[in-house]
């Protein structure tokens, strides 16, 4: 759930007395729009809103032309005479999809990256899992093999790029101030300031979030998604979208498993229950523990991607 | 969040379309394993339209049902969650049907001489 604009939190937000097993669900606000739904026979639901500013009573009737076009009438009911068939409704076939721009600006990335032999992945988490002191790691220990850059993203401050920079490795940071994700423009407009070498890795580090990140796709090749073991194995049914979108999925802090109760076999259960084809690395940033297979994976696809 | 910059996405693109005529309804398909819930993007409406021409629009929601074929035996299964096991035991499913995010139409007021 979105903590910046808690839209989604008026929404299907739920209630569970789990004394009295009672489910309420938290009606969203509604000053003059009124819902409500109906389920079709084929088990699509619509909902519909209402305006109920009472202003004028308006009627309206809808009639199919010859020509496929749907005509709507509205009209005042005490001025029926004056006002039918004076203003109509034009109904506008549009099939537009909605995230069509974002999609596009991230096929020109693509075709951007693919252009210049660049390898580009995308960072999701979780706020605090572990992303920045995994890239900081993996650029100094991979430094003499591999060109490193990185797009940092966060919703305020440098600090995660600051620590980037100590590294030596080129950084630019994209702040997306009351947004929760990166999306494709930002990242086309950080990649014209990083201007990344030809045959190099871009690490593009999106906002802590696991939900809309998912969404938007960037132009990279491969979403890399990173757990900690602090987080509870549930993660991967929780969050599904996100890691189902994800290649790989980095298990890290696993230097902490003594301490905490984390069931490692049960959270790599849920992932591929939801993604079975995601490849999974156990890792400490910390210790440097099973850093060795996520260098080898990520050397092999600068390769060959 | 993501809601709120979906529904200006929407708005934006409507606006466009209606070319200055007032929206009087704008009908949107909304997969069920989209990740985008109806609710959410019926509230940002209210707030995204207000001084546009969709200002009053009414907004219609079809939501479609998740639906996957699995790879193994290709039956189709219904789908509550991105995820799931067909009855053979194959967790290999393709997603055919759910995650759409579209305006389909729209309408707008029209002047008849
Ligand atoms: N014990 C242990 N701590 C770690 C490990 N990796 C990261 N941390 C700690 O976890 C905290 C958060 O790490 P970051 O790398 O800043 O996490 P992040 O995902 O970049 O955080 P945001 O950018 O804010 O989302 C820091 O205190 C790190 O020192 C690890 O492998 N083991
Ligand atoms: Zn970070
Ligand atoms: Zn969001
Ligand atoms: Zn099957």
């Amino acid at each position: 759930m979105c903590v910046t604009c808690g839209c989604s939190d008026d929404a299907e937000a739920k209630v569970s007395n789990l004394q009295t097993g009672t489910v309420m669900t938290i009606q969203p606000v509604t000053e003059t729009h009124h819902h409500h739904t109906h389920v079709l026979p084929d088990g699509k639901v619509v909902t519909h809103s209402h305006s109920h500013e009472p202003i004028n009573e308006t009627h309206h009737h809808t009639h199919v032309l010859p020509d496929g076009v749907t005509h709507s009438h509205s009209h005042d009911i005490n001025e029926v005479s004056q006002i039918h068939a004076k203003i109509h409704g034009r109904t506008i076939s549009l099939e537009h999809e909605i995230l069509g721009k974002n999609n596009l600006i991230a096929a020109q990335n693509r075709g951007w990256f693919k252009g210049r032999n660049i390898l580009a992945l995308n960072l999701v988490s979780s706020p605090g899992s572990g992303k920045t002191t995994l890239l900081t790691r993996t650029i100094n220990d991979l430094k003499q093999q591999l060109s490193l850059s990185v797009i940092e993203g966060d919703q305020e401050t440098t600090n995660d790029a600051e620590k980037i920079k100590d590294t030596g490795c080129k950084v630019v940071q994209v702040n997306t101030g009351s947004g929760c994700h990166l999306d494709a423009a930002m990242v086309e407009q950080g990649l014209q300031q990083l201007n990344p070498p030809l045959d190099s890795v871009v690490m593009i580090e999106n906002v802590g979030n696991l939900v809309c990140p998912a969404l938007f796709d960037l132009g990279e090749q491969a979403k890399v998604v990173i757990l900690s073991v602090t987080e509870g194995e549930d993660k991967p049914i929780k969050y599904p979208y996100m890691f189902r979108a994800s290649e790989i999925m980095i298990l890290t802090k696993i230097d902490l498993l003594p301490y905490v109760k984390f069931d490692v076999q049960r959270c790599i259960e849920y992932a591929k229950q939801v993604n079975p084809q995601i490849q999974i690395f156990q890792v400490s940033a910390q210790t440097g523990i099973g850093l060795d297979n996520w260098y080898e994976w990520l050397s092999k696809k600068a390769i060959s991607h | 969040m993501h809601e709120i910059g979906i529904t200006q996405n929407v708005v934006a693109i409507v606006a466009e379309y209606a070319n200055g005529a007032k929206v009087r309804r704008v009908l949107l398909e909304i997969g069920k394993l989209s990740a985008i819930m109806p609710d959410a993007v019926s509230f940002c409406f209210d707030v995204c339209s207000q001084n546009t021409v969709l200002e009053g629009a009414i907004l219609e929601i079809l939501q479609i049902p998740g639906l996957a074929r699995c790879r193994q035996c290709g039956a189709e299964i219904p789908l509550e969650k991105p995820f799931g096991v067909c009855n053979c035991g194959s967790k290999q499913l393709d997603l055919i049907a759910g995650e759409e995010l579209k305006i389909k139409e729209i309408e707008v007021d029209e002047v008849c001489v």
